[in-house]
């Protein structure tokens, strides 16, 4: 292998890898809502894998970063899709001058550096692909990588975390029996009115009353849930409203753009939360 | 109907007016039944004679259309006619006619005719239509409207006047006193607003009747006590929803309460001080009336409120008992007394969600739990001790509690939860009528699950061939060379590559082998015929047919849900699950099959509707709506049977296609070509003319049809 080779093999190991594996250097804002915390850290320490369950937008993915940062390991997120393959997962031979080179994919990556793999919205991905977490999850704690030729075995610093959103799946979307016994599960929800209220503030430097605003809004359209929405506003979508309102956008317009539109787009409803949100403010 | 006017001259021969006597057979078949010797066509005709061919036309077209409706009402139209068309263009005539007709179907024909009459003012009302809100437009908004500001759920309903009975609220049919369209629709928020407020802030929580009752000018004392509590509600809503206040107060236009009214806009006052306002300003104060204010009825609300109080704390005690026999199923219930407490007692704030506890341990109550004792601390203030004592087997209550709902559906239509309302298409009228047809879902008595082994024994070669063919429409996995992107590197299309650089020909960028995997995206819903006329032998082979076809359908893995239908009147649609998509299937969906009975009649629009509907909520590339059928559409006591069923049915095929679901339909009736290529369209059926080879037939239709 060339000197030049050797570099534009490890130019194409930063590329494929730095989109997804960090270090969490800063702490990331987090409020415990139960003892998550705490059973993530028994899971780590007992090298269980880990599934978040809740709804979208309450926290899951903060929560790993969070975790990440307070483990002090590295951070694999996959956002899972319905094209995403064992190949994405595990890696595969890309072609360099006439030569194949096998590039590591970032679970297996994760699984060298012994680092936290995170799954994002598991079931969005195929069957057959689920499949190739399963020596990993159990405790075998192994990765066959077939194509390479080589058997990973993750060390005790490594962890697997996936997200599922048990609320709006169709039937097809499922996740397996076979999978899901293997993890310890974590159940998110939105947090109490008190403690959203100090995120939202916190997050976007909105006045108090501005937060219990939103707050009601977002109690109204989970009143809406099963009613016309699949899912009331989470709290992600409060704070783009109330960072949209901290940059002086009029609070319907923004209540409209960061809530409704996010929520829905059935016209009834969008005029129906829009009428919600002008009685508020 | 509107008709090109300038003909040329032999045209306008050919389309010369009618005469008296023409005019009169032509009225006297179409108003035959409303006819008598004293009452004859003769004067109508004469009536009619002078009008132009054109309006004849549109006059003894619609004259039919509506007698099939109601002769009466026919015969009043047909006297009307020749006045109101000269004052109105025929668009507005239509809607004129269809306004009246759909007040027939609802409220009868006194009402109907009336609104034929009142053609003055059906013309005032379309010229204010531009500007005004309508129910119709309104409800679905402010339904979600009403359903977000949380409290007790209520229903919207359209009425002649504005008020609540605390568990529904209800709306005039259309606003127009304001100026423009978006200032009627504040008008029915804030209406729907001020009605939500009552029932959620307790306006009803006193006895109104009661205490109305002492004054010698009760309706002057309920008006004073409607604008008080009017007061005090917009005190709250300016502290609740400060945006709507805003709007509010341009409704409001300057009428201010008096000073004395100042204690009811304080956070902490209730219904309480507004009656007590009544008392000390009985004789010194006559109350405005606000816009938006609409009506009090406190008999039917009370009636309402206190039949809701007792049977919530009937429900509340049995859901308690029934946790507590889920947590220790051999403790007698006497242990159970006073084990439950409330968290969280606030008095007047029940927004916060109330905790329940079980020896001081809180407890994770059901959602019909939390909405009972929400709806319980919104009547009486907060939950007294004794609905915490558990009570009574809940088991035995449910069941009575279905008795009970059992009897609404027969006598109110249209009243409970389960039923679902759907248009129907009346071809006659080309319009919809509304809200026509009533439909509830129900399961299918489970029958003997040894129908379907014995069945699958029966065809058992059959079946085993079935489910190979089958299996050959499963897709396969297959691996397509020479792609852009996939898992594996083309070593074939590498080398060519190689040698196509040495050779300087440009480099192709397809070098990967891609796993492409078959998938077979397709939902199907099968709508079978469960009328009376399917008894014996065509029952027997549409069971046989159903389970051998899921058994083939399992093999093949795509998602099928099966349903049957059969219905007596409007009223009474009814529709059989079989089986749903998420159902497995499983030994509750075999003994269903094997229960499937002939019921009465084949009212199939509106089942296709309904079906097509819950296919629709499904997430598939492919959806198949997969009709089994012995006949024509019929159905008792209506015009239903005959052309009017075929035109409904083909109408809702319509709109299913619309919606991307691909109708089809598997016969045994042998005159079938003469009404399913109008329903279905040339190709979208089949007939099988021996009911024997149904069975085996219809997984071979199915076959054919998605492969």
């Amino acid at each position: 292998m060339t000197k030049t080779l050797a570099s534009e093999i490890s130019a194409l190991h930063a590329r494929t890898q730095k989109s997804a594996a960090r270090m969490i250097e800063r702490e990331p804002y987090y409020e415990p809502i139960g003892s998550e915390i705490a059973l993530f850290e028994a899971a780590y320490a007992s090298q269980i894998p880990v599934l978040l369950k809740g709804p979208t937008g309450c926290g899951k993915t903060r929560f790993t970063e969070y975790m990440a940062w307070r483990l002090k390991r590295p951070l694999f997120t996959v956002s899972c899709h319905d094209d995403l393959t064992a190949a994405d997962l595990i890696g595969r031979y890309l072609i360099t001058n006439n030569e194949t080179v096998w590039v590591d994919g970032p679970l297996a990556h994760a699984v060298r550096c012994g680092g936290i793999c995170y799954l994002d919205e598991i079931v969005e991905a195929r069957k057959d692909t689920t499949v190739v977490i399963h020596p990993l999850a159990d405790d075998r704690r192994i990765l066959p990588m077939e194509k390479h030729g080589e058997l990973l075995h993750a060390p005790k610093e490594f962890l697997l975390a996936m997200s599922y959103n048990p609320g709006y799946q169709s039937v097809l979307k499922e996740l397996k029996q076979s999978t899901r016994q293997r993890f310890v599960g974590i159940e998110f929800a939105y947090p109490g009115a008190a403690l959203e209220k100090k995120i939202i503030m916190t997050e976007t430097a909105v006045a108090p009353d501005i937060a219990d605003k939103l707050i009601r809004l977002a109690e109204m359209t989970r009143n809406l849930k099963g009613n016309g929405l699949d899912e009331g506003a989470s709290t992600r979508l409060l704070v783009h409203a109330g960072k949209l309102l901290a940059r002086g956008i009029p609070a319907h317009a923004a209540c409209v753009s960061a809530v409704a539109e996010a929520l829905t787009d059935d016209a009834d409803m969008l005029r129906a939360i829009n009428e919600l949100a002008t009685s508020l403010f | 109907m509107s008709l090109p006017r300038r003909c040329s001259d032999t045209a306008a021969a050919a389309r010369a007016p009618l005469g008296a006597a023409q005019l009169e057979k032509k009225l006297d078949d179409a108003l035959d039944a409303v006819l008598s010797a004293r009452r004859t066509a003769q004067p109508l005709a004469l009536n009619l004679a002078p009008l132009e061919r054109e309006l004849q036309d549109f006059t003894l077209h619609w004259v039919a259309v509506i007698a099939r409706t109601n002769g009466e009402l026919a015969y009043q139209f047909a006297s009307l006619a020749p006045t109101v068309l000269h004052k109105i263009d025929l668009s507005s005539a239509e809607a004129w006619i269809i306004h009246a007709m759909d007040t027939f179907d609802r409220e009868g024909l006194y009402r109907g005719s009336a609104e034929l009459k009142n053609v003055d003012a059906f013309i005032r009302a379309a010229h204010e239509h531009a500007q005004a809100a309508t129910f119709e437009d309104a409800n679905n908004v402010l339904g979600l409207f009403i359903c977000g500001l949380a409290g007790r759920r209520l229903k919207l309903e359209a009425g002649s006047e504005a008020y609540t009975d605390t568990e529904s609220i209800h709306l005039p049919a259309r606003i127009a006193s304001e100026a423009s369209r978006q200032r009627n629709f504040l008008m029915y928020k804030a209406m729907a607003t001020h009605l939500w407020a009552q029932a959620r802030y307790g306006t009803f929580n006193v006895d109104l009747p009661g205490k109305l009752a002492v004054y010698a000018d009760a309706e002057h004392a309920l008006a004073l006590y409607h604008y008080f509590e009017t007061v005090r509600i917009d005190a709250i809503i300016s502290r609740e929803l400060p945006g709507l206040a805003r709007e509010l107060s341009v409704l409001r236009a300057g009428v201010d309460p008096p000073a004395g009214c100042s204690r009811l806009e304080k956070p902490e006052a209730t219904a309480a001080d507004s009656l007590a306002l009544v008392t000390e300003l009985y004789a010194k104060f006559t109350p405005p009336r606000l816009s938006y204010m609409g009506t009090m009825q406190p008999d039917i609300a009370q009636a309402v409120r206190n039949a809701r109080v007792a049977r919530e704390k009937k429900e509340l005690r049995a859901e308690l008992a029934d946790i507590l026999e889920k947590k220790a199923p051999d403790q007698s219930l006497q242990q159970g007394a006073a084990r439950y407490s409330i968290a969280n007692e606030s008095n007047n704030d029940v927004s916060g969600g109330i905790e329940l506890s079980l020896d001081g341990e809180p407890l994770a109550a059901s959602e019909h739990v939390d909405e009972l004792l929400q709806s319980i601390a919104q009547d009486l203030g907060k939950i007294p001790d004794d609905y915490l004592l558990p009570a009574g087997k809940s088991a035995n209550r449910k069941a009575h509690a279905s008795d009970e709902n059992a009897d609404d559906a027969g006598t109110h239509t249209g009243e409970d939860r389960d039923a679902v309302l759907y248009n129907e298409w009346d071809y006659k009228r080309r319009h919809y009528r509304k809200n026509w047809c009533v439909l509830r879902e129900t399961d299918v008595q489970a029958g003997d699950a040894a129908f379907v082994d014995n069945t699958v024994v029966k065809y058992a070669l059959q079946v085993s061939q079935l489910r190979r063919t089958f299996e050959m429409l499963r897709g396969e996995d297959r691996w397509m060379k020479q792609q852009q992107g996939g898992d594996e590197i083309d070593l074939d299309a590498v080398i060519s590559a190689y040698a196509d650089m040495h050779t300087g020909v440009e480099l192709t960028e397809r070098l990967f082998i891609e796993r492409h995997k078959a998938e077979r995206d397709i939902a199907v819903m099968f709508m079978v015929d469960m009328s009376g006329s399917t008894k014996g032998w065509i029952n027997e082979a549409e069971r046989e047919a159903l389970a051998i076809l899921c058994e083939a359908l399992e093999v093949l893995g795509d998602r099928y849900a099966i349903y049957g239908f059969s219905g007596i009147t409007r009223k009474r649609c009814e529709i059989y699950r079989i089986k749903r998509f998420s159902e497995k299937y499983d030994d509750t969906v075999r003994r269903r099959i094997a229960g499937i009975q002939p019921h009465d009649y084949t009212r199939m629009g509106v089942a296709i509707r309904h079906l097509t509907a819950l296919l629709n909520a499904v997430d598939a590339r492919t959806k198949l709506l997969i009709t089994l059928s012995d006949g024509k559409p019929d159905d008792y006591s209506d015009n239903y049977r005959g052309e009017y069923g075929v035109e409904d049915t083909r109408q809702a095929l319509i709109e299913a296609h619309r919606g991307g679901v691909h109708p089809f339909c598997i016969t045994i009736d042998r005159e079938a070509r003469e009404y399913l290529p109008r329903m279905y369209g040339a190709v979208n059926y089949t007939l099988i003319d021996d009911v024997g080879r149904l069975p085996l037939k219809v997984a071979d239709v199915y076959r054919r049809l998605t492969s």
